[in-house]
């Protein structure tokens, strides 16, 4: 028992003086992690086919980094296209147009649909369907037009398949983030004589990005995982760049080591970013401390 | 501009499906009057003011603010429906209080009441703020100028948005069941803000429930069941001698639920 210099009677107990339980299976838990954690580092420490010398002389190869180079270009440019793609596709499911509607939801379903590695070989294999590419009026005049083996590279087949892809998620992400806001939002945003874009732009989308930006930073990391695809069609990312070197010195394994540690690096910086917007767009949603949820209570029991 | 109403409701319709919200309503506000709209839950009362500030589209009938036609103009010797821009630019010379407060969350308390006469009516910051800080004094609230709404409590919150619904000089204001959202302790300070808005004159038309806030403020009661107005009048005559059979009902029912309403009592 705590011995206290007054004891006080029996009657007053105070929990200030009580002990903390104690918690067996924490300490079995935590000498289990400890167990298996040492147990991973002297794996990767001890055994030698990790070569870790040749991790270190590739890892700052510049054919590794200009391969990170393209892999981290490639991932912000499908982002940023699928974004702005997938915000027009958002708000076209949310238009009350039908055909626009429909036009989006069929998009979604076969970008979202069709497996990204799928896509990327069709779009680089493009041109056998489409031999010519060429801007102009449906079935009507044309204005310019491009072979299409000349502009579909790996990197423009890439790309395309890749926002292509990307656009899809993001739209279903915006969608949701924006049917998120309450209503009363809208409301009060016309009410005070703001116009559609007014109202979109400072009031509806703002509080939308607190729901769009966990699950847009998710779909960034995949998307930047996602690139790894495009070595398939030789175009020269992060993976493809260490395959080059490998398939000529067969260090297979410290190499695709070499990989995963950018991968890593990359996917931490993208992740604090990530905190960083979501602690911005909660501005005036966390310090909820002394904010009570309003009661709706009807007209009959509000006793004055 | 004399004998014209700021605000004329005429023969207003509108359904939800085949549920008749408004059926053939009808109501003129004068400048600087005070026109309180009481009634059961689900008669209209709220449709009624969304509807007056556009939020929802009429199916029949008009309305017009200072004799301009809302949400419509005349075209081609019939009428077609505004565009959006300019039906924001119509809101902007009515505001409105909703129960939910609906304070803008991300902007702080000061910036929910700049915002409008900035981005609508052109205001310069500066001017927009001290006169918001003004509002706020008024309000009680100058000292939470510069914290978020959530930080609030309830009643506070909605002092907020009555100085947010007066900062652009509307030509009449709207209050949506202003303290059914609020605990009781809160209700008095929001209902003294409002008192003082009318006794300066400005022209109101509140939806409530606050049975002695109407007969004391009001000058103008009106009553509605079922999409209708029933009746209307002064509070005096309205609570005293109400003529049809369903107000009778509807303000015993009132007086069992608040034997505190001491006002009514007093006028009676």
């Amino acid at each position: 028992m705590t011995t206290l210099s007054a004891p006080p009677s029996e009657a007053f107990d105070d929990v200030a003086t009580a002990r903390r339980r104690a918690r067996p299976w924490r300490w079995a838990a935590g000498l289990a992690l400890a167990a298996v954690a040492a147990q991973l580092a002297w794996f990767l420490v001890n055994n030698d086919r990790f070569e870790w010398d040749v991790v270190a002389r590739y890892l700052f190869e510049p054919t590794v980094l200009s391969g990170l180079a393209t892999t981290v270009l490639l991932a912000v440019v499908a982002m940023a296209i699928g974004s702005v793609v997938g915000g027009l596709l958002a708000a076209a499911q949310l238009s009350d147009f039908a055909p626009l509607r429909w036009a989006a939801t069929v998009y979604v379903g076969v970008f979202r649909g069709i497996p990204p590695l799928v896509q990327l070989i069709f779009w680089f294999n493009l041109a056998y369907l489409l031999p010519r590419i060429s801007i102009g009026i449906p079935f009507g005049p044309e204005f310019a037009s491009w072979d299409a083996n000349t502009v579909i590279t790996p990197l423009t087949a890439a790309v395309i398949g890749l926002s292509l892809v990307e656009s899809a998620y993001m739209a279903e992400i915006i969608r949701a983030g924006l049917l998120g806001v309450d209503s009363g939002q809208r409301d009060a945003a016309k009410a005070m004589g703001l116009t559609p874009a007014q109202t979109f732009a400072r009031v509806v989308l703002p509080q939308a990005m607190r729901v769009i930006i966990p699950p847009s930073g998710s779909q960034f990391i995949s998307v930047l995982k996602g690139t790894a695809l495009v070595s398939v069609i030789a175009m020269a990312d992060l993976l493809h760049s260490v395959q080059v070197i490998y398939n000529r010195t067969y260090q297979i394994v410290p190499l695709l080591i070499v990989a995963c540690l950018w991968y890593l690096v990359v996917v931490t910086v993208l992740t604090i970013g990530q905190r960083w917007l979501e602690r911005h767009f909660s501005r005036g949603h966390t310090a909820a401390t002394s904010a009570r949820r309003p009661t709706v209570s009807t007209s009959d029991g509000a006793a004055a | 501009m004399t004998g014209q109403p700021a605000l004329r409701v005429q023969g207003v319709r509108k359904t939800f499906g085949d549920h008749a919200a408004l059926d053939d309503v009808s109501l003129d506000v004068r400048e600087g009057e005070v026109v309180v709209v009481i009634g059961p839950s689900g008669s209209g009362k709220s449709t009624l003011i969304r509807c007056v500030h556009q939020l929802e589209a009429i199916d029949a009938g008009a309305i017009y603010l200072d004799g301009e036609l809302l949400g419509h103009e005349r075209h081609r010797g019939g009428l077609r429906a505004l565009g959006e821009r300019r039906v924001a630019a119509q809101r902007s010379r009515m505001s409105m209080v909703f129960q939910q407060f609906n304070l803008i969350p991300h902007f702080t308390v000061l910036r929910n009441i700049t915002e409008a006469p900035v981005r609508v009516h052109r205001r310069a910051r500066s001017e927009a703020e001290s006169e918001a800080m003004e509002l706020l004094e008024r309000v009680g609230l100058a000292d939470r100028a510069h914290h978020y709404p959530r930080q609030l409590s309830g009643g506070q919150q909605q002092r907020v948005a009555i100085a947010r619904a007066v900062a652009t000089k509307p030509r009449i204001t709207l209050f949506d069941e202003p303290t059914s959202a609020l605990d009781p302790e809160l209700v008095e300070d929001v209902l003294r803000v409002m008192r003082g808005l009318a006794a300066d004159g400005m022209t109101m038309v509140v939806v409530t429930h606050e049975m002695a806030f109407a007969s004391e403020v009001a000058d103008r009661c009106v009553f509605m069941e079922a999409g209708r107005v029933v009746e209307s009048g002064p509070p005096s005559e309205l609570f005293t001698a109400p003529r049809s059979a369903r107000l009778r009902s509807f303000l015993a029912r009132h007086h069992n639920a608040r034997p505190t309403t001491s006002t009514v009592e007093s006028v009676s």
